[in-house]
């Protein structure tokens, strides 16, 4: 492409300011999703909002099911995705984990369908603002998940989710998670493509299920036994251990699928995301680098010039890609740096931050393996700070050269001091 | 009134299903898949209607059934309508949902009463065997009072839920109780629940050998005497108006009417029922058809 036939086609691209929750509803409107359903839940419900607005001005076809509750809306996408429609739904913190029958459900069905993830924190007590806790919550259901630090990357994710979903080579369903009111509620300017263009980027789906052809018997989803079932002529049928095993070996082989999805996506539409799995910043000569995701990772980013002009080589690595989670990947990427830090808005908790065991399992035996120490931060929408990552990384630093390894979370950013003895006595039983 | 020469011959369950000896669920089943025909798609929750369907690498029927968690029946059924919809194809194929009383009153309440609402285009069938069989016959929001059941070792306190009149105040056209032991009286139900748009509701009894306590060869008999006795009336709801179905209309004489004990004690769950709750049941059966006297009297 010459560089005055790619000025012309910057010209041509439609920006237009959005928020990313309307972002993510364009997306599933240019996706030609042929069924919604969804269920209002702060602060994800502009997406639906907008897509019933689409819809009643006919620039969707898609039938919108305004269910009474998540678990109705994942138990709708389910079944109209079985019965051969796209769909997709969004949903933030509550909703999710009202859904939770339904997310390994669809897995396990390996049924195509996009979840748009709202982040919010979850309750007790009630919290409206974001944290990762109920992306990462869900970690263990089979389901593609990846996050977001712009409203750009949450509209190009979402059709890159869809082709990536509904390979036939993995059939299974994606999570495209965004900051609640970060980036759900901030308005950026975003280059919606034109419709051809992403038809063309993203055919009509061929579903492996489709209930729909009345020609074609099926019984979707009976009871498994634990062991073969010999059908005589019609052959042997999986047990449960088969189907599990099918659906886990498509989680590791998609790994290869959706950076091959990112590369095709960015040399269509002239945007990438690092390599479609993670973002590197700064890394290459780096000796310290911070580990972190969505609006935690953005956070971080700021701080890395203040702290390369004091001569300190820092870089970022963001995660893009959650599950299935990149390990062999980041062995290859981490291997002889000297220290990582890592910022989870997230806890396992009974453990460490999650983004931090999860790294330190996947560098687990690597020869120049780096340091490894994490942090808690910005829980329940507090603020992160400059300062607060200085801090960690500070704090980081001296126990790396002290060669300290404690498994204790680190918190950075609570006000502990400031809480009056009444606070500790009501909302901190068995201790400080 | 169909007549049982006029049932199509065509059987829609394969032979060799899991069901118990005496299941009048199958019944019900095999009925309402000869009413609706092969354009059909069928959805399922955990219930004994999944045993019948069997194991994986099968499928017992000659329609699709897609299978959905205990507590989405609804919801699934508005999934596979919405994208018939989207590929325009809905005005060729029933959706229907056959879920067992749990999975309807109980877990199931909400999904069914929102996709209703919503006038989804579906029948939505309980075949009501009085408590979750499947799992060992526990108690469920339809266990009559008095029955016993493993959670209830002394017989269940409360009440049976009126799931026909609870769907019948979503205002939605078609509302419907139905039996096994009547199928002809089934068999149009369904028909005539195929011709009408929007949500339709069937509330089918179904006798249960084990659940029940009582010989597999008397199901027919139990379901009937269910009806003799004025215990479960037979009748449709069509568009707000009552219609007392034909088998049940003589019963609307209490002469006519057989002792509602001939029912209770021809069932071991009822054993240990005192006599006030057999008073409670003769109260029940009698207001019961005092309020359906003066429907029909209104209308």
């Amino acid at each position: 492409m010459t560089i005055s036939e790619k000025s012309e086609k910057i010209r041509d691209l439609k920006t237009k300011i959005l928020t990313g929750n309307h972002a993510a509803a364009h997306a599933l409107r240019q996706a030609k999703v042929g069924v919604i359903a969804a269920y209002p839940i702060t602060p994800q419900s502009p997406v639906v909002e907008k897509i019933a607005e689409f819809i009643s001005k006919g620039k969707l076809n898609a039938r919108f099911v305004k269910v009474e509750s998540e678990h109705s809306a994942l138990a709708v996408c389910c079944a109209a995705s079985a019965t051969g429609s796209r769909v997709g739904t969004a949903t933030s913190s509550h909703g999710l984990m009202l859904m939770y029958e339904m997310l390994p459900w669809a897995s396990g069905n390996r049924l195509p369908i996009i979840i748009n993830l709202a982040t919010r924190a979850t309750g007790a007590p009630w919290s409206v603002w974001t944290d990762h806790q109920d992306f990462i919550t869900i970690r263990d259901v089979g389901w593609i998940q990846m996050f977001c630090m712009d409203n750009q990357e949450i509209y190009d994710t979402n059709l890159q989710a869809f082709k990536i979903a509904e390979d036939p080579r993995v059939f299974l369903p994606a999570i495209v998670a965004y900051d609640g009111y970060i980036l759900s509620h901030t308005m950026m300017p975003v280059s919606i493509e034109k419709q051809d263009e992403v038809d063309n980027f993203l055919p009509p789906l061929e579903h492996h299920y489709n209930l729909s052809d009345i020609s074609v018997v099926k019984g979707i989803d009976p009871v498994t036994t634990p062991y073969l079932r010999d059908r005589s002529s019609e052959g042997i049928a999986p047990g449960y251990f088969e189907y599990r095993y099918a659906m886990q070996k498509a989680l590791e082989n998609s790994i290869e699928i959706i950076m091959k999805v990112h590369d095709e996506f960015s040399e269509k539409f002239g945007r990438s995301y690092g390599n479609g799995i993670y973002k590197t910043y700064l890394t290459e000569d780096a000796e310290v680098i911070i580990f972190a995701m969505g609006s935690v990772a953005s956070q971080a980013r700021n701080v890395i010039g203040q702290l390369r002009k004091e001569g300190m080589k820092v870089g970022l690595v963001s995660l893009k890609l959650f599950r299935p989670f990149p390990a062999s990947q980041l062995r290859a990427l981490l291997k002889g740096v000297k220290l990582v830090v890592v910022f989870d808005r997230d806890i396992g908790y009974g453990y460490e931050g999650v983004l931090s065991y999860e790294l330190k399992a996947a560098l687990y035996g690597l020869k120049e393996s780096p340091f490894i120490k994490g942090f808690i931060v910005g829980l329940g929408g507090r603020d992160i700070t400059d300062q607060h990552i200085k801090k960690g990384i500070t704090k980081a630093l001296k126990e790396s050269e002290k060669g300290i390894i404690s498994h204790e979370t680190d918190f950075i950013g609570t006000q502990l001091e400031l809480l009056s003895e009444y606070d500790e006595k009501e909302y901190f039983k068995g201790g400080l | 009134m169909v007549k049982t020469m006029d049932l199509p011959e065509e059987e829609y369950i394969l032979p060799g299903t899991r069901a118990c000896a005496g299941c009048s669920m199958a019944l019900i089943y095999r009925i309402a898949l000869k009413a609706l025909g092969p354009n059909t798609i069928i959805t399922v929750p955990a219930s004994c209607l999944t045993v019948l369907h069997g194991m994986q690498g099968f499928c017992t029927t000659k329609v699709s059934v897609l299978h959905t968690p205990f507590a989405t029946t609804g919801a699934s059924a508005s999934g596979i309508v919405a994208s018939l919809e989207d590929k325009g194809l809905a005005d060729e194929i029933n959706v229907v949902a056959f879920a067992g009383d749990g999975g309807t009153v109980d877990i199931g309440i909400q999904s069914l009463s929102g996709a209703v609402e919503r006038g989804t285009n579906f029948i939505f069938a309980c075949y009501d065997n009085e408590a979750y069989m499947n799992t060992g016959v526990q108690r469920s929001g339809s266990t009559p009072p008095g029955a016993f059941s493993t959670t209830t070792p002394n017989g269940k306190t409360g009440y049976k839920k009126n799931m026909a009149k609870i769907l019948e105040a979503h205002g939605i056209p078609y509302v419907a109780t139905a039996i096994s032991s009547y199928p002809l009286d089934l068999y149009q139900k369904f028909r005539n629940a195929v011709e009408i748009k929007g949500p339709k509701y069937i509330h089918i009894l179904a006798p249960c050998p084990p659940g029940w306590g009582y010989n597999p060869k008397d199901s027919i008999e139990i379901g009937r005497l269910a009806v003799q006795t004025g215990f479960w009336p037979l009748y449709e709801v069509i568009e707000g108006k009552f219609i007392l179905s034909k088998d049940s209309q003589k019963f609307i004489d209490p002469a006519k009417r057989k002792p509602i004990t001939d029912y209770l004690k021809a069932q071991k769950r009822f054993k240990s029922i005192s006599d006030k709750e057999i008073k409670q049941y003769q109260n029940y059966i009698e207001a019961q058809w005092n309020e359906i006297e003066k429907r029909i009297k209104n209308e």
